[in-house]
């Protein structure tokens, strides 16, 4: 198989390293290294060594899944599907269900996409198509970073920042002018769903917005050009001719941030308020299903205790496959095949 | 850069509120930039105003005081942080790195594909559920919490990112490298690890640096496996103090000096995070894969 290779006279190897070893002293670097691996035993054995790092990445999948199903269990057969469907929490008689969690997060993650997704594609847009060339890598290395703050940090900023913010200025604004659609009524604490779903916002946007922009930045230069010489002004040429063509990617990015809002423990546990009723009103403490487990799981006396937490984690870890799944497929059908994830 | 709007606008007669729409979404746009990063600028200034006034020598070299008491710092929780994260870096880091190597030189096959797919998925698995297993695994074995719980967990967490980056990494070193070490005799293995993966060195290095700096502020997956200590420890059988983990109880604490502490170890946590992440930009752009991202 390397038999193409022989006509070639030198290594074309980009680093200097490679290349001294070789061009140097050729026969003195190179014959240790070919005659240590002579043997095809060894050729095998670290292929297979390979390999097993290789399939631990399934077997990581795999053990998760087991992990999740057996220790959940004796929850399944004392609640079986209902189990989602019961509102009642309460570890003193042995009554659980999630559904609060449930709704917690999907509420939480909801309101933080319809925060975030406008902001995310009004950057990325900035970002790929109007702001000036100096000011692009300092701004896509900013938003970058947003993404590197731990979620502790982020929920720091938020018990002590944010929460005094919305209780003082956002929360009673709201009521005054919107409090008659019920969503925005109630005792003005600061801490509740609404927090919770401005914090993780802020935590998505960086995902949503450089997925974005690696998508936008896969459209043909030509096709844009083309628009442009239509007569197109620089929105319409962004709208018809780049978020058109990048809308399955952006849907994609938009799905991964969900599924990164769902699974969120940190800095929603700290602001949510951790209490599990459903509430109409924003306003209102909630938790989701990720919290409960951080909060109660090392505390957790009792199996079958244990055993819904671990439910719920099971609910979580399965809702969260099947998004980011859905979202890897949207994203590779436009990147094809490089990873979703921004790099730095 | 495309040309004005205005004369686009001038031109057909019809442009004025097509150019004003084009003006309003530019002015949207930046916008939301500012917008966005209004939380940024914020989260930093808070961090070394607050964080800054509360550190001290105390504080990076004493184990916690009491509740209320003032005084005492978290000296035992970096320390810890520092363990746990050698604990799941010895694990991490080779597996990582192998399962890379598996994608890139052996893996243009449908089980390849299946566990880049996997690997992908597994990246957005949330961590408590990672937390989870690692309890499973290491503490219902061992009987208690461990470092080497909160470390397996971890190491969890960085095998897909490295996997990833490191096969990215390798796909970017020619054939032609390959093809010349086999020319001279040299086997595949040895091809692969003093050839191939040396090239590629400076670009894994930024890979494994990524994965480290995004586990290293990981709070949720330490919670019911390392579990915290208010005291030192170095036996990695024993519950160790975690920088996040210390942080989290101290934000959620009623005492104002704990609050403190808290700001000044989220300082700590976000510059070590920071420097690591702008080293590893540096380094990835005057290192020699300029044409990586």
């Amino acid at each position: 198989m390397a038999n193409s290779a022989l006509g070639a006279p030198h290594l074309p190897g980009p680093q200097p390293v490679v290349k001294s070893e070789v061009a140097v002293d050729g026969k003195v670097q190179i014959r240790p290294l070919a005659e240590a691996g002579d043997s095809r035993i060894a050729d095998n054995v670290f292929s297979l060594a390979m390999l097993a790092c290789g399939l631990s990445v399934l077997a990581l999948v795999v053990l998760i899944v087991y992990e999740l199903i057996s220790k959940s269990n004796l929850s399944w057969h004392a609640f079986g599907l209902k189990f989602f469907f019961r509102s009642e929490w309460d570890p003193v008689n042995d009554q659980f269900g999630a559904l609060p969690f449930v709704y917690g997060t999907l509420v939480s993650s909801i309101l933080a996409l319809l925060i975030a997704v406008p902001l995310a594609i009004g950057v990325a847009v900035f970002i790929t198509e109007m702001s000036p060339r100096w000011l692009k890598g300092p701004l896509a290395f900013t938003t970058e970073l947003l993404a590197a703050i731990p979620s502790v940090i982020y929920g720091l900023w938020a018990i002590f920042v944010l929460v005094p913010l919305l209780r003082q200025y956002v929360q009673p604004w709201l009521a005054r002018y919107l409090g008659w659609t019920g969503l925005f009524s109630g005792p003005p604490y600061g801490i509740g769903m609404l927090a919770a779903g401005v914090i993780l916002a802020i935590m998505i946007i960086p995902i949503i917005s450089s997925i974005t922009r690696e998508v936008m930045t896969a459209v043909p230069q030509q096709q844009k050009e083309a628009v442009l010489a239509l007569g197109a002004t620089r929105w319409e040429m962004i709208r018809t001719g780049v978020l058109r063509n990048a809308r399955a990617g952006i849907l994609g990015g938009i799905i991964l941030g969900l599924g990164r809002a769902l699974g969120e423990t940190m800095a929603v546990t700290m602001v949510i308020g951790n209490r599990p009723e459903i509430a109409r009103s924003l306003f209102a403490p909630g938790y989701t299903m990720a919290s409960v487990i951080a909060n109660e799981f090392s505390e957790a006396t009792g199996d079958l205790y244990l055993s819904s937490l671990i439910e719920v984690g099971l609910a979580l870890f399965l809702v969260t496959i099947i998004v980011n799944a859905l979202a890897q497929i949207l994203v590779w059908s436009v990147t094809r095949g490089m990873p979703a994830r921004g790099h730095a | 850069m495309p040309e004005t709007p205005e004369t686009a606008g001038t031109v057909t007669g019809v442009g004025l509120r097509r150019s004003v729409t084009d003006h309003l979404v530019t002015v949207a746009a930046a916008g939301a930039v500012l917008l966005v990063l209004l939380p940024l600028g914020a989260i930093f200034v808070y961090l070394v105003y607050r964080g800054i006034g509360a550190l001290n020598w105390d504080f990076l070299t004493q184990i916690p005081k009491p509740p209320g008491e003032a005084g005492g710092g978290m000296a035992n929780a970096i320390a810890g942080s520092v363990y746990i994260l050698l604990i799941a870096s010895t694990i991490g880091v080779p597996v990582g790195i192998g399962g890379g190597i598996y994608l890139s030189e052996y893996g243009r096959n449908r089980l390849g594909n299946l566990i880049r797919f996997t690997a992908d998925v597994l990246n957005g698995v949330p961590s408590i559920i990672v937390g989870i297993v690692a309890y499973g695994l290491v503490v219902l074995t061992q009987g208690h919490f461990s470092a080497l719980a909160g470390g397996v967990a971890l190491a969890i967490m960085m095998i897909p990112t490295i996997s990833r980056t490191t096969e990215e990494m390798l796909l970017l070193v020619p054939t032609q490298v390959r093809e010349a070490a086999y020319g001279l005799g040299v086997s595949r293995w040895r091809t692969t690890l003093s050839i191939t993966l040396r090239t590629a060195t400076s670009g894994v290095i930024t890979g494994v640096m990524l994965a480290f700096a995004r586990v290293a502020g990981e709070t949720a997956p330490l919670l019911f496996t390392a579990f915290g200590n208010q005291y030192w420890n170095w036996r990695a059988d024993q519950p160790t103090a975690a920088l996040p983990l210390q942080i989290f109880s101290y934000a959620i604490s009623p005492f104002d000096e704990w609050h403190r502490q808290a700001w000044a170890g989220a300082l700590i946590l976000i510059v070590l995070i920071v420097i690591s992440v702008s080293a590893v930009r540096i380094a990835a752009s005057r290192g020699m894969l300029k044409g990586a991202n």
